[in-house]
């Protein structure tokens, strides 16, 4: 599923909306008070590390630097995914759905991330840390690709886990972060105000102005 | 989690004589309370589109009514945060199995908990069924007919779209004439003019999608301040969801409600009638006593729970002497196709299918395939956008931040298609429990070839109407929508589990309520013909007690 044009894939993101921040209207009625505690808390109380060891998470970590990589953001301010990942698994959170024949999330989180370093010693006869960048990216697009040794993934499906959950789950944790918001210059928080403008290349002056069109994706305008 | 912003999930609210004023921060509206161990008129298991109609409508009629909810029951107004995990307190998230060739994703794809049922996070696109599909096998030669005329159901349409204040267009553009919608259209939005163009492009006809969110004030509710948050809750309340609507009128009218109350099985007596209901609340199993129970808990549970009451008299569950409960389960097809627009379209805003193009619904020339779909403009908010982009194309790193950035130019045409009812498509119980106990069920779903030309022919329509409203960098993503089916009603006690008035052929004071009454799936969304059903249910029901037909 790689690209035709490595460019598309390697050139870091920027985002469109640089002077965007989305916390600047904590003040302002598009924020209430249910939000502001759960925003706040988003920011404040991220969680320790309770479900896998220590080897397992700082391996979850790096894939999650391969799937969404933040390498414009100082350690503080990177979107910490895989702390809501282990926090999930810890208290055993379902999403209402088991696949037959499919693992809980526990296990499918284990033999998942399990089944990358296996992948990944086959591959290159050493750990997913130890790879280099490039070497990263297409080992997960190898997987996605359904290219994985079904052997390493102890008897789940290697595609499934990737888009299923790791994708997934990833983009749900990102994506609910007001950082997340800022760069794809998302409205955010809006109740009791919600918007007056609708129409399109419209907005009301609290949304976030383009400064830039977005980059091109799969060589695509 | 939701502890962040209340107790309403970790403790009871409709209790000590009152109940959640939903209009309100932290004010309560007095609740009448029944004793258990007197027999009730009705006990309601669920309180969504079939329970709380109901709910309302008995109590109205001087019936003396408790309804349960394994939900919690929310202020929208301080309980609701704009923020799509927090909501996700909103959806029935307790593990179900999910089989088949074609497993059907559950949770927050079509299964709400909550005093209001899924309608407390639906997207309000409020649709009338095409005439024919009433008489679907007689008229067109597919599916099952419904033992109800489509006349009577249009009256009852009708009195649905007043009930929930509907906001709508002057005329509607297919189908025979309908009144006026009872407020006016809203405004559209641009994602919504994306699908107009498109349309206009093509010529055929499209319109303003009728609307369950307020156009204009309604009592102690807002009008609609195009939020966007609608699929998550409204915590504004112009949303006219079963919370705010039959819900409220249900207490007015003397009923009471029990939240976080979960009923595990219904009790039959030695003459094979219903008795009450055992139901898990605080901690404990008890028990309410019932002349009549009514079961509203959705296509799922509600054949999880008659299967789950089997007895010495009812071996395979209750009212399954068809074999049929939990059979001809039933989705919507929920394939889309997304592009990019030149224009900034920040989809985010307003309720989120606010244009509507019901063609493939009336046009019968041209398809090669059974039944109809709608479709309608789009509007995810970010995780929900995102979580199906990567579910369908696998993107990630770099290449998934820059496709992300693309959201405010996005836009989409979904549609809603009808699926065939199979019998194989069905709910079962598991031999897994949960933590109550009770066995968790296991659904299991496939395509039909008829479904699969429906997804293909909506496919490659859908792709041309965005191209032509000038899209580009098209993709397609598959998912389904709602649940239909499971317990269908109908005049024969061998081909369906219900009569037209919802009563078991097997257990005179046993009732079905709610979405898995339809015997076939229609291709609208189903809220408006669940609640419109379940007033002329209602009607029946009381006509019934007058004629003093009911135990
Ligand atoms: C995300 C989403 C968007 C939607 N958008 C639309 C839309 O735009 N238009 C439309 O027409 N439809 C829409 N729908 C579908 C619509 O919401 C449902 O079809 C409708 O609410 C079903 O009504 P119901 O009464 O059958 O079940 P529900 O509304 O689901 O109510 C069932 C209730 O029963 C309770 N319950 C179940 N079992 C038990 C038990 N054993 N004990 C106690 N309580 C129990 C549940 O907690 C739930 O509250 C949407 C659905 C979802 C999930
Ligand atoms: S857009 Fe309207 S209906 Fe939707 S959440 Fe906002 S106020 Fe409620």
């Amino acid at each position: 599923m790689a690209p035709a044009d490595p460019a598309i894939r390697t050139t870091p993101f920027e985002t469109p909306y640089p002077d965007y921040d989305v916390l600047g209207k904590w003040d302002s009625v598009s924020f209430n008070d249910a939000t502001r505690r759960v925003v706040a808390d988003r920011l404040q109380n991220v969680p320790e590390r309770r479900f896998f060891d220590e080897p397992t998470f700082a391996l979850l970590r790096a894939v999650i630097d391969v799937v969404l990589p933040q390498p414009e953001r100082a350690e503080r301010d990177r979107i910490p995914v895989e702390a809501w990942i282990d926090a999930m698994l810890y208290e055993n959170r379902s999403d209402g759905t088991r696949y037959a024949g499919a693992p809980g999330k526990r296990a499918a989180w284990t033999a998942g991330l399990a089944g990358i370093e296996h992948e990944a010693h086959r591959r290159h006869e050493k750990g997913f840390r130890a790879l280099s960048a490039d070497e990263r990216h297409f080992l997960l697009a190898c997987i996605d690709a359904g290219e994985a040794d079904p052997a390493a993934f102890d008897g789940i499906d290697a595609k499934s886990f990737f888009r299923g959950h790791l994708l997934k789950e990833s983009v749900k944790i990102y994506y609910a972060h007001p950082f997340a918001w800022n760069e794809i210059g998302f409205g955010g928080p809006a109740a009791p105000r919600g918007y007056l403008r609708l129409g399109p290349d419209d907005r009301d002056p609290w949304e976030a102005r383009e400064a830039k069109m977005p980059q091109k994706i799969r060589g695509l305008p | 989690m939701s502890t962040v912003v209340s107790d309403a999930q970790e403790r009871i609210r409709a209790t000590g004589g009152r109940a959640p004023n939903v209009f309100r921060r932290g004010e309560w509206v007095p609740m009448k309370q029944y004793p258990e161990n007197e027999a009730v008129d009705f006990v309601i298991v669920g309180t969504g589109c079939g329970g709380s109609v109901l709910a309302a409508q008995l109590a109205e009629a001087g019936h003396s009514v408790v309804a349960f909810d394994a939900g919690a029951f929310y202020r929208p107004l301080e309980d609701f945060a704009s923020d799509e995990r927090e909501q996700e307190k909103l959806y029935w998230l307790d593990e179900r199995i999910s089989g088949g060739d074609h497993p059907i994703e559950l949770g927050s794809n079509n299964s709400g908990k909550a005093v209001g049922g899924s309608t407390v996070h639906f997207q309000m696109v409020a649709l009338r069924f095409r005439p024919e599909w009433f008489t679907s096998r007689t008229s067109l030669g597919y599916g099952h007919d419904w033992p109800v005329d489509w006349r009577e159901m249009w009256s009852y349409y009708a009195k649905a779209e007043d009930a929930m204040k509907i906001a709508g267009p002057i005329r509607y553009p297919w189908g025979p004439k309908r009144g006026r919608y009872p407020y006016r259209e809203h405004e559209l939005s641009a994602s919504a003019l994306v699908l107009a163009k498109g349309a206009e492009a093509m010529g055929v006809k499209w319109c303003g999608t009728p609307t369950a969110s307020l156009s204009a004030p309604r009592g102690e509710a807002h009008p609609c301040v195009y939020r966007g948050f609608c699929k998550i809750g409204c915590a504004t309340n112009a949303k006219q969801s079963m919370l705010v609507t039959f819900v409220s009128k249900a207490l007015k009218h003397g009923a009471e409600i029990r939240d976080l109350a979960m009923v595990g099985r219904i009790e039959v007596g030695p003459d094979g009638r219903a008795t009450g209901v055992h139901y898990h609340r605080e901690g404990e199993w008890r028990f309410q006593k019932a002349r009549n129970v009514v079961v509203s808990g959705y296509s799922i549970e509600t054949p999880r729970l008659l299967l789950n009451s089997a007895c010495p008299a009812h071996p395979d569950g209750l009212a399954n002497s068809s074999g049929l409960v939990g059979k001809n389960l039933m989705v919507h097809v929920n394939d889309a196709v997304w592009g990019i627009m030149e224009e900034e379209i920040r989809w985010y805003k307003g309720p989120p299918s606010l244009a509507v193009c019901e063609h493939w619904n009336y046009e019968d020339e041209g398809k090669d395939f059974d039944g109809g779909y709608a479709f309608m403009s789009q509007g995810p908010l970010p995780t929900d956008f995102a979580t199906s982009l990567v579910s369908n194309e696998g993107v990630f790193g770099h290449e998934l931040r820059k496709w992300m950035s693309h959201y405010n130019h996005m836009a989409g045409l979904k549609m809603v298609g009808e699926t065939m009812p199979q019998e194989t498509n069905r709910v079962e119980l598991s031999d897994e429990t949960d933590a109550l106990g009770l066995p968790i069920p296991k659904v299991s779903f496939s395509y039909c070839e008829n479904d699969r030309k429906m997804a293909k022919h909506a496919e490659r329509f859908q792709g041309e109407m965005l191209r032509a409203a000038g899209a580009k960098s098209l993709y397609h993503t598959s998912s389904t929508a709602h649940l239909m089916g499971g317990c269908r009603m109908g005049d024969d006690p061998a081909s369906s589990v219900v009569d037209a008035a919802g009563r078991s052929f097997d257990i005179d004071n046993l009732f079905v309520c709610d979405g898995s009454l339809f015997p076939t799936a229609g291709g609208v969304n189903p809220s408006m013909t669940i609640v419109a059903n379940s007033l002329r249910i209602a009607d029946r029901i009381i006509a019934m007690a007058r004629r003093g037909d009911l135990h």
